[in-house]
């Protein structure tokens, strides 16, 4: 990033004459309303802290600096035990400030919110470093996380409404398209391939409505031979598609036999854990020999296996809480359990972009739900606030406790939460956190402990740490960490415990194998290397594609690369084009993502090699020119930047 | 109070002023009125932030968890160490197994494990990917269609998880609006489904087809009245082919002939007769033979006779097929791991080619049935089940529910301690079940169980029995 701001500065001379430059746009009328964009309340408290510090209401970020600074001395200096809370809650405070910057989108904003990262970091730094010292290596120390001590922000550039019209009119298109031929098919000129219905059934209601299918058959059919691709091998750096062709329309395939081995960047390997020999492989087949494949009963009545406990010890060890349990699906982690926590007497928050499993935990348990803007602090302070004062709606009474629900890293989004302003609002409101960390667990934090290691929080400040095994740890199944109290209370409550089957076992070995490298239990380093290995090349191939000019989502530490390419149109193209290049990519659009924003996903993993990447930029950015999607409008903020892996 | 200033109003002799007085009073009133409706339907009042601080300050929040008591059974569980096979060490000391549903004996089938091992080694252990981003592997399109022929269905739609199977399924077709009706004797995961589905749930007393019709002609006559409506709204059966809550088999023929008479849509959860019932245990189908194609969509799990893990759903390409755009449990969550589709793919294999095992299990279902009953002749305790379903329930009929559970309780754990069997409770979460289930021990049997272990078990239930 200091590359691109390079360029834009490069009539100035010297760092001194830049930080001026930077000066001025701090000063601008624009940037002081944003700058009190934290949520009402908690400016407040920002306010009361520097009582003496008057300038506070216009809150001028060089002056704010400075006053921080010596305040925080002058402060330490008072009353010591005081001020530490204060403190900490500053600096979370201050994190919420920070990231009101995805909503700005304009260049002049970016600059100078580049800018105000670096002071904020300092003052982050200077925060948790007097607050507490196991926390002050989170600010000077260079880390994995790209030689700063900065944490990327999220990022989510707009594009123009003319694009954003045309996006609109394409999916017109394609549906006008869509009925024109279900009109053709119904008056039998274009014949109709589709499955049908049993024909003594046709006096029965549908069993799907008409919009559903019409979609079903007539736009995802045209795009179906980029999903569900089947493969080979093992879903590593790279894999085998089976070749397939269909001669219908994608109605139907045949499989000539043959495989082609592709660069694979759509699996969640990110620790490069899927791979079909090593020590993980051969600790699962051993467990094979002891335990066999399956238990054939539910963990409560005699299906606690070895392995399952073991892994249940370790997990809460590898995440420093007190206590784990383990489930074989980690959809059915979330979707089973979210209802064992909250009654339809509580309130979940939600954000808006929450997982399916998630979505569905809430709905299953009957609670109150609201949602809060995707990773936006005020939104979710504003929601608390009025749900604490107001109660429920329906009943008038106030709610029984309200769950925080967010995720660690954001799958489409490729965002990271907010966590230390989620926990600073948690702690205020006294409400509860539940953190969905399937995509971040072993991918972030410097010995992969997931979002909050990344930020530096406290395990314990998250009441229900929640993950997956599928992703980062190549095996399957979910995990709820916690205090011994919550995990009792789900032992005991799960439905999962009760109906459903334990662990596999060469499936909780595998983890158990994996996360013991990650801990460097094997005595080796290759736990740390492939953690830093995915810092690396999610860094470099993020910044690579925003120097190319696509615009890419989230925040440039995540392993998760969401490439916006807009229309629905893309995604066939995309995923057809990079496979006929040797790579395969994940395509999303409606309806699992917004109807504007089709994107192709991209999955790093420790197991991808720089030549990989360089393959893969390479190919993108030729498909990219070719369909003219590259969008971004900041792409000269990074052109000169030296993007090293 | 209205009317009677109106009616004041009417003495007045000039019409204009008293239509402009009337008008301002009817629109006022109504001002009024609507005013009171909306803000009773929001929020009466607005509070300043100051208040709002306040109210936060007073706020105190129930603690996210109750207490669990630190004694209850499930937080002190006995670890098997060994594979669950027929004996089975925990703790170091050996048991007989009769508490796994490992109906036909695959677990620790060396041909089984030698397939699975195999496939670490080519596929490694997770896919890594949901279904439609590259986690769809080769045996998975295998399992599928292996599944498909061997129910002799058009398509098979294979889950991770057998839970999800069923939960996922049925609020794929079933939607809000819509009619399901169902047995109160099924599992909790369909209990799940149909929460999830939101749809309008008739239910019918277990196994009562009367009930059922009952309520079958009810909805008819509703929608004969509103044959508009009736156009709209999807009906469902939703049956276990043989219930894990209570051994018994559903009355399948008598079910599909409601499908034809009232046109509803049948869906079996055949989780627990997947491989146990019929001649070549093609489930609940075969016991009956009924068409499979009668049956809108079977869903079962692969965690019970087959003894892997994942679920699946088969019937006709156009129904089944939707779920891979529409199962939440299929589309958002990882595919099931390449090692346990090629363990059940193997273990369905076996179930064509050693028929013997089946067999084996059938008769020793009837045979337990038959010895369970003149075992506990005579005291309180009853065996409730079908008697061709390989798992008995043996409930106790104790007036008091209290007694008779920790009867049962104590029946699991002398039978454990004393002669080495293990049998196991079996275990509900009382307040999320809809109905209320009897309590009862699970008492299940395997083909690979001799004669004489079948006898041992039984005479030592019997002993046990007899001295509570
Ligand atoms: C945030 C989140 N939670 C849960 C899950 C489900 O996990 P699993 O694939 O292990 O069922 C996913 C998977 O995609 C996810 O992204």
């Amino acid at each position: 990033m200091e590359g691109g701001l390079e360029t834009e500065l490069s009539l100035l001379a010297s760092p001194a004459e830049r930080r001026t430059a930077f000066r001025i746009f701090h000063r601008l009328p624009f940037r002081l309303e944003t700058r009190k964009s934290p949520s009402k309340p908690l400016t407040d408290e920002l306010c009361n802290e520097e009582e003496h510090n008057k300038t506070a209401e216009t809150a001028d970020d060089e002056k704010f600096e400075a006053d921080d600074d010596d305040e925080s001395r002058n402060d330490q200096r008072k009353e010591e035990a005081q001020i530490n809370g204060q403190l900490v809650e500053r600096t979370d405070i201050l994190e919420c400030a920070w990231h009101r910057r995805q909503e700005e989108a304009d260049d002049a904003e970016l600059q100078a919110a580049l800018e105000s990262e670096e002071e904020q970091e300092r003052k982050v730094a200077l925060g948790t470093g007097s607050a507490s010292a196991s926390q002050a290596d989170l600010g000077e120390k260079i880390d994995i996380y790209g030689n700063v001590s900065k944490r990327a922000p999220n990022d989510f550039e707009h594009i123009s409404t003319f694009t954003l019209l045309s996006v609109y009119f394409s999916w017109m298109m394609l549906l006008l398209f869509a009925y024109l031929r279900e009109i053709l098919k119904r008056i039998g000129i274009e014949d109709d391939k589709s499955n049908k219905e049993r024909s003594e059934l046709k006096d029965f209601t549908p069993l799907f409505s008409d919009f559903e299918s019409l979609y079903q058959r007539n736009c995802y059919i045209r795009v179906r031979d980029v999903f569900e691709r089947p493969i080979a091998s093992v879903p590593g750096a790279t894999v085998d598609i089976i070749d397939r062709i269909s001669y219908d329309g994608n109605w139907t395939y045949v499989h000539p036999g043959s495989k082609t081995n592709v660069i694979n960047i759509g699996s969640y390997n990110y620790l490069g854990f899927a791979q079909s020999s090593g020590p993980c492989a051969n600790a699962a087949a051993e467990s094979i020999d002891r335990e066999g494949v399956a238990m054939c009963t539910t963990v409560h009545e005699r299906g606690r296996s070895v392995s399952q406990h073991r892994l249940e010890k370790l997990v809460a060890e590898f995440l420093g809480v007190e206590d784990a349990i383990c489930f074989s699906m980690g959809f059915a982690t979330n979707s089973m359990n979210a209802p064992c926590l909250v009654d339809k007497h509580s309130l979940i928050i939600s954000d808006q972009f929450n997982h399916a499993s998630l979505i569905l935990g809430c709905r299953l348990s009957g609670a109150s739900t609201k949602v809060f803007k995707h990773n936006d602090m005020k939104s979710l302070e504003k929601i608390l606030r009025d749900a604490i004062a107001y109660g429920n709606p329906k009943t008038h009474r106030p709610y029984k406790k309200i769950l925080i629900i967010v995720e660690g890293i954001y799958s489409m989004e490729g965002s990271i939460c907010n966590l230390p302003g989620i926990i600073a609002l948690k702690k205020k409101y006294k409400a509860y956190l539940y953190l969905d960390e399937a995509h971040s667990i072993g991918a972030m934090g410097k010995s992969g402990r997931g979002v909050v290691e990344y930020w530096g929080c406290n395990p314990k400040d998250v009441d229900i740490l929640m993950g997956t095994f599928t992703k980062s740890f190549g095996s399957s199944g979910g995990y709820i960490a916690g205090s011994k109290h919550v995990i009792n209370h789900l032992r005991v409550s799960s439905p999962t415990g009760y109906y459903s089957s334990p662990m596999s076992p060469p499936i909780a070995q595998q983890i158990y194998t994996s996360m013991s490298i990650i801990m460097g239990r094997d005595g080796t380093t290759d736990g740390a290397n492939r953690i830093e290995r995915l810092a690396r090349n999610s860094r470099y191939f993020r910044l690579k594609l925003k120097q190319m000019g696509f615009i890419v989502y989230g925040s440039d530490d995540s392993p998760v690369v969401p490439m916006i390419t807009y229309f629905p149109a893309m995604c066939g193209y995309y995923g057809r084009q990079m496979l006929a290049r040797g790579i395969a990519v994940v395509v999303v659009s409606f309806p699992a993502t917004d109807m504007t924003e089709g994107r192709v996903r991209f999955c790093i993993s420790a197991a991808h090699t720089k030549d990989m990447l360089d393959t893969i930029l390479h190919e993108l950015d030729v498909v990219g020119a070719n369909m003219n999607s590259k969008f971004s409008k900041r792409a000269h903020l990074y052109k000169d930047m030296k993007i090293e892996w | 109070m209205l009317s009677s200033v109106v009616d004041s109003v009417g003495l007045w002799s000039t019409s204009l002023t008293y239509y402009i007085i009337h008008a301002i009073l009817v629109a006022s009133a109504t001002y009024w009125f609507v005013k009171r409706r909306d803000s009773a339907k929001q929020q009466s009042y607005k509070l300043t932030e100051k208040q709002k601080d306040e109210l936060i300050a007073e706020w105190e929040p129930a603690p996210l968890v109750p207490e669990t008591p630190l004694n209850h059974p499930v937080l002190h569980p006995k670890l098997a160490d060994s594979k669950m096979t027929k004996y089975v060490s925990i703790e170091g000391k050996e048991y007989l197994n009769m508490a796994s549903s490992n109906f036909l004996g695959f677990i620790g089938e060396k041909r089984i494990e030698e397939v699975a091992k195999k496939t670490i080694f080519k596929y490694g252990v997770g896919s890594c990917g949901p279904r439609g981003f590259y986690g769809t592997v080769d045996v998975h399109l295998d399992l599928e269609k292996q599944l498909a022929e061997f129910m002799g269905c058009e398509e098979a739609v294979l889950y991770s998880y057998g839970f999800a199977t069923v939960s996922s399924a049925i609020p794929a077709y079933a939607k809000r609006g819509d009619i399901i009706f169902v047995d109160k004797g099924v599992n909790f995961a369909i209990q799940t489904g149909l929460q999830a589905s939101r749809s309008r749930i008739e239910w019918f007393e277990h196994n009562d087809m009367e009930d059922l019709e009952r309520l079958l002609m009810a909805q008819a006559e509703k929608d004969r009245k509103d044959p508009k409506k009736a156009l709209t709204i999807r009906r469902f059966i939703v049956v276990e082919g043989l219930y894990a809550n209570t051994g018994d088999i559903c009355p399948l023929p008598k079910i599909v002939e409601f499908k034809w008479k009232y046109k509803a849509r049948v869906f079996i959860d055949e989780s627990w007769s997947f491989g146990v019932l019929g001649k070549s245990g093609r489930g609940i189908t075969e016991h009956y033979g009924v068409d499979v194609i009668d049956v809108d969509m079977i869903m079962a799990s692969l965690e019970n006779a087959v003894a892997s893990t994942g679920g699946f759903c088969v019937g006709r390409s156009y129904v089944v097929g939707h779920q891979r755009l529409s199962g939440l449990g299929y589309c958002f969550s990882a595919s099931l791991p390449p090692l346990l589709a090629t363990a059940a793919s193997e273990g369905i294999k076996m179930i064509d080619e050693e028929p013997g095992r089946l067999e084996r299990l059938q008769r020793l279902a009837r045979e337990a049935h038959e010895k369970l009953d003149k075992a506990l002749q005579g005291t309180k305790f009853v065996v409730r089940a079908a008697e061709v379903s390989p798992m008995k329930h043996i409930v106790c009929e104790d007036e008091d529910r209290g007694s008779g559970e920790s009867k049962l309780d104590s029946l699991v754990n002398t039978l454990f301690e004393k002669h080495k069997v293990m049998l196991t409770r079996a275990r509900y979460i009382e307040k999320d079940e809809k109905f209320p289930i009897q309590p009862s021990v699970r008492f299940m049997v395997q083909s690979e169980l001799t004669e004489d272990e079948l006898n041992r078990a039984i005479e030592a239930l019997r002993q046990v029995v007899c001295t509570l």
